[in-house]
């Protein structure tokens, strides 16, 4: 019997706002522990709740890049459950009317096919603090409540996942679409971004939903896919032979690659959900969600879609370019500089910039080199002043290193490469009369035995430029004078 | 509405407060007719009726994302049954 | 005596007119203390060393300001419940599981009692966590009636009520979420204010149900009700929940035409179970009140009988959950003994709270729980619509509706501790007005032949406390009662 899975995902992402979402302590990650907070944060007895209103402009922006339709009025409501780092022992969210409902992202397979996930709902909520577990004997654990009121969008995927790579493709997507709007820093190491699987099997094609499992806490795109392989594989398993999946909560070892048992559906909290009587309804009308709809810029998708119809720019290429919206916007910028093809842009940046750039250790928007160099120096090579490869392998690092234009290195290291037709003949007479074995073998060869020699020579006369003879013209005048005899 | 003891003991449980064995009935028989007094409720019919959880108007307070005063770390940990200085200290879930 | 009997305005001008100094107050005052605490016990903490080091700076800032630059509290000291925060000072909401706690900050109505030059004097006794009607369950023992010893003050807010009484204190902040501060004001023979659900900041008062819980004065007479409230209304940026509505001078429209006002008398109050002096002494402060040209009609509030079932599931659910946080880790008592998390928090939450206080966290817990949530808390707010539509309906006829605050004066100590229905069933008065957000004041009307005191209250349109303060002050003028009791 063939299985398939029914994967729903949930994702929890922190929102960049420079306060918390409920009380003006410091938004920030890795501060000394319990120095960014205040009564609000720490629960203490007579602290209220006020809502940031940035907050509210990062989560409607990021719904509305996933499609959502946005609820006008929406409810905070409490969460109850007891753990030393949740200060009121109620986190604060939203539950019967969330702010936001069915979206949607589109994700692309490794087959290129392309597939529709759908999000169910998208709501507030205010982060936990952090509880470190004592290590060996100790037999303590420390409390830090720093990230206790960070901001976070939970975002509720419909069951429309069927493969472990669909979900770290969905949940990559997640990730890109949100850093690119600005409203998250994509940094999973930190937990601006996890993630909460559900995952269930059941009979190929059958429209049932089998017993599913929640996994918590998968905290990169990698242990995402590897827990949900194992734990399919593992539900599989059971069912096989003759048992029944248990409705559970299972934790990911991501050293063993295993998932195991956290807790029970009769250990399953009962959270006591009721709504927030210290704040008001949250009230989004027309005009603030204009407002916000037209602060939101071009999404990737969109963007990719221009490059490939506007610039000529292979798929593969365009989506690599929209990777981070400043590699796009500086490949815009460098194409509309550029007179020639955009397709060469985009070749010398993906093949090229982004690999001196990133030994370097530099982003691309700490690039020393500027869209208009990236231009400049296409534009040189097109007029003869360099070969492509030098401008690759020398002027390009050049301009990483220290800033200055493509002309400017150029000139200062003497680059210009011998295009002068005479000269070049000179040097050419030169190395045939160096290398008589490869004039023969060009006068007496066939086809492809000429072709070896003629870039033999092609080789010597390098050599003897030190690589400034336009290699171009090369390959034209060689067979020429060659054949000249 | 009658209380049963293990539901007495599942809803201390849920408020994480410890109720010694000769506590267990009597809080059974209190919270029983504590119960069984407002159930009264139940003689009126509310259908078609709106809760009303708040009794503020419908409007957002909205606070600026600007960085306001945190407390200084003697404040923060000023009434702390325990602390190293640094965090919270707290007795493992379960300890070995 | 005199000095201490005499109102906050009169005190301020005097001070401001450099006949009083502060220091001379307060000692007045804390010799006031001195005298009646020990029969009393009105406070969990007096603030002597904090309130004289202040008095001395203001003594000697007297000396270099003119009179208009003199705030109207000006080293004048107030009391505060102690489920307010103080700044540095012990806040204990008269719980063993706070007891050792120190306020890492000020609630805004200190703040602006501060600002307007009060000092603190102490902070009062009350119910644990404010959940109560007679101050008897404190973790630090009752506080006592002034007028009768062996009875109770009325609660939660009893101690800030009896010292305002005995004139050990000159005027307190209370907090009322069922009848908190109206009825142990009508117990003790003093004024009370809860104001309009929302005009008060809540920022820093210990939450008990959030959605009723408001802040007001308890005051020998109703100015001085005025003046506070013109100093501690008005939106806080810090409380979601506190109204854009502008604020009047209170103490300025107190004095304003009371003839022409229509006032209701709800039917519903005046049935069975009300002592027949306390219906004696309101219905004579009616026609006092009729004399001055205001115009009575009988109204009708039908919901009344659902009033205190709604709130005793609505309020232990809220209450519930506000005290979780209690639990032994950041800022409380921790319990010595115990084996892992779990056990802490239950040992911690069990040693720390009181009997009242557990029972009222556990029917909170279950009415919230799955599966009762919609039968019990979904159906008491609805039925809150209804007692609000209720109120909505009889203000479009009456501008201020009356009623006893309690149905009986102040009953002994240990009469009713352990019966919660029947102490439950004193708030049937005071707590239809919680529910609906609204307005009312309590002020005393008589005395039964006891001699204990008996109160009347005045439930006002959502902010327009104005009027009720208007009425009360009128009241007062006519009845011109002796308020201070034989201590």
């Amino acid at each position: 019997m063939e299985f398939e899975a029914v994967i729903g995902l949930e994702v929890h992402a922190q929102l960049l706002t420079k306060t918390k979402i409920f009380c003006s302590c410091k938004n920030e990650f890795g501060a000394p522990p319990n120095t960014n907070v205040c009564p609000v944060c720490l629960g203490m007895p007579g602290s209220l709740p006020v809502l940031n209103k940035r907050a509210v402009e990062y989560a409607v922006k990021a719904a509305l890049a996933l499609n959502c339709k946005i609820n006008r009025y929406s409810v905070f409501a409490r969460k109850h459950y007891f753990y030393p780092d949740l200060p009121k022992a109620y986190q604060i969210t939203q539950y019967e009317l969330p702010f936001a409902e069915n979206g949607w992202v589109e994700i692309e397979k490794s087959d290129g096919t392309k597939k529709r996930i759908r999000i169910k709902r998208i709501h507030m909520e205010e982060d936990a603090g952090k509880t470190i577990h004592g290590e060996g004997f100790d037999e303590n654990s420390y409390v830090d409540l720093n990230r206790a009121g960070t901001p976070l969008i939970e975002i509720v995927s419909e069951p429309d996942i069927s493969t472990p790579e669909e979900a770290r493709l969905y949940m990559q997507k997640l990730r890109d679409i949100l850093v690119w709007i600005g409203v998250n820093d994509g940094n999973l190491e930190e937990g601006s971004l996890r993630c909460d699987a559900n995952v269930s099997i059941r009979p190929k094609g059958s429209k049932e939903l089998g017993t599913r499992t929640e996994i918590k806490n998968v905290n990169s795109f990698r242990f995402i896919q590897k827990a949900l392989e194992y734990e399919i594989e593992r539900q599989i398993k059971v069912v096989k032979s003759g048992g029944k999946v248990v409705q559970e909560t299972r934790l990911f070892d991501s050293q063993k690659g295993i998932t195991k048992t956290m807790r029970t559906k009769e250990e399953a909290e009962d959270y006591r959900y009721f709504p927030e009587p210290d704040l008001p309804p949250l009230i989004i009308d027309d005009e603030w969600l204009e407002s916000i709809r037209e602060s939101l810029p071009e999404l990737p998708d969109q963007v990719k879609e221009r490059f490939i119809s506007d610039y000529g720019v292979t798929s593969y290429d365009a989506s690599i370019l929209v990777r981070e919206k400043e590699l796009a916007e500086f490949f815009e910028r460098a194409a509309k500089a550029y007179k020639g093809e955009a397709k060469r842009v985009a070749n010398i940046i993906i093949s090229d910039l982004l690999g001196v750039l990133n030994e370097a250790k530099l982003d691309i928007s700490d690039s020393p080199v500027t869209p208009e160099g990236i231009a400049g120096l296409l534009t040189l090579v097109d007029n003869g002043t360099i070969s492509i490869r030098v401008a690759k392998e020398e002027v390009l690092p050049e301009m990483v290193r220290s800033g200055k234009s493509p002309e400017v290195i150029v000139k200062e290291k003497g680059l210009v490469q011998i295009s002068d037709e005479s000269a070049l003949r000179e040097v050419i007479k030169k190395v045939m009369a160096g290398n008589e074995k490869a004039v023969k073998q060009y006068r007496e060869g066939n086809e492809k035995q000429k072709q070896k020699a003629v870039k033999f020579l092609i080789g010597q006369v390098m050599k003897e430029t030190k690589g400034k003879a336009n290699p171009r013209l090369l390959n034209e005048l060689i067979p020429k004078v060659l054949e000249e005899g | 509405m009658r209380l049963t003891r293990e539901e007495v003991l599942h809803i201390a449980h849920l408020a994480r407060i410890e109720l010694k064995e000769e506590e267990v009935e009597k809080f059974r028989e209190q919270l029983s007719e504590i119960l069984t007094f407002v159930e009264k409720l139940n003689e009126l019919n509310t259908e078609g009726i709106d809760p009303k959880f708040q009794v503020i108007p419908a409007e957002n307070v909205l606070r600026e994302d600007i960085p306001g005063m945190s407390l200084p770390r003697e404040k923060v940990f000023m009434n702390a049954p325990e602390t190293d200085g640094e965090y919270f200290v707290v007795p493992k879930v379960v300890k070995k | 005596m005199e000095l201490l009997n005499k109102s906050l305005r009169e005190l301020g001008n005097l001070i401001r007119k450099k006949e009083l100094k502060p220091s001379e107050l307060l000692e007045t005052l804390l010799k006031r203390i001195e005298e009646t605490e020990e029969k009393l016990n009105a406070y969990i903490t007096v603030t002597e060393e904090e309130a004289r080091k202040r008095v001395e700076v203001a003594d000697r800032e007297l000396e270099k300001l003119s009179e208009d630059e003199i705030p109207e509290l000006f080293g004048i000291p107030i009391s505060i419940k102690d489920n307010i925060n103080v700044e540095g000072v012990r806040m204990t909401c008269a719980s063993k599981i706070l007891k050792d706690f120190i306020s890492p900050y000020d609630a805004t109505v200190v703040k602006r009692l501060r600002e307007r030059g009060a000092i603190f004097i102490g902070k009062n006794n009350l119910d644990e966590f404010a959940m109560g009607s007679s101050t008897e369950t404190s973790y630090f023992g009752p506080t006592r009636n002034p007028w009768d010893l062996e009875r109770v003050p009325g609660g939660s807010s009893g101690g800030s009520a009896a010292a305002v009484s005995a004139r050990s204190a000159l005027a307190s902040l209370g907090s009322d979420t069922g009848g908190s501060i109206r009825q142990p004001a009508s117990f003790c023979g003093v004024v009370g204010l809860k104001p309009t659900y929302g005009r008060v900041s809540r920022y820093g008062l210990t939450a008990f149900a959030s959605s009723l819980d408001q802040i007001g004065p308890i005051t020998k007479n109703v100015e001085d009700a005025a003046l506070l409230m013109n100093i501690i209304s008005g939106q806080d940026s810090k409380d979601a929940t506190s109204a854009k509505v502008p604020v009047p001078d209170f103490l300025s429209s107190i004095n304003g035409e009371v003839k022409g006002l229509k006032a209701g008398l709800p039917k519903e109050y005046f049935v069975e179970g009300i002592e027949p002096e306390v219906k004696e002494k309101v219905f004579e402060a009616v026609k006092r009140l009729e004399s001055l040209g205001i115009e009575f009609e009988e109204i009708s509030l039908p919901h009344t009988a659902y009033a205190v079932e709604t709130y005793y599931i609505i309020a232990p659910a809220e209450a519930s959950s506000n005290l979780g946080r209690f639990d032994g880790v950041r800022y409380t008592y921790r319990a010595k003994d115990y084996k892992d998390l779990i056990d802490m928090y239950k040992k911690t939450r069990a040693e720390g709270f009181g009997d009242e206080v557990k029972r009222r966290i556990m029917i909170g817990t279950y009415t919230l729980s799955a599966g009762y949530y919609d039968a019990y808390y979904l159906k008491a707010q609805k039925v809150r619509t209804l007692i609000y539509r209720d109120f909505e309906e009889s203000f479009k006829k009456v501008d201020f509706i009356v009623t006893p605050v309690s149905p009986t004066t102040a009953f002994k100590i240990g009469e009713r501790t352990d019966d919660p229905i029947k102490m439950y069933l004193s708030d049937i008065f005071t707590i239809a007005v919680n529910l609906a957000g609204l307005p009312a004041l309590s002020m005393p009307c008589g005395f039964d032949s006891s001699g204990l005191p008996i109160g009347i209250q005045f439930i006002g349109k959502a902010f327009d406390e104005e009027t009720i303060l208007k009425v009360g002050n009128a009241l007062e003028k006519e009845l011109k009662l002796n308020t201070l009791p034989p201590l």
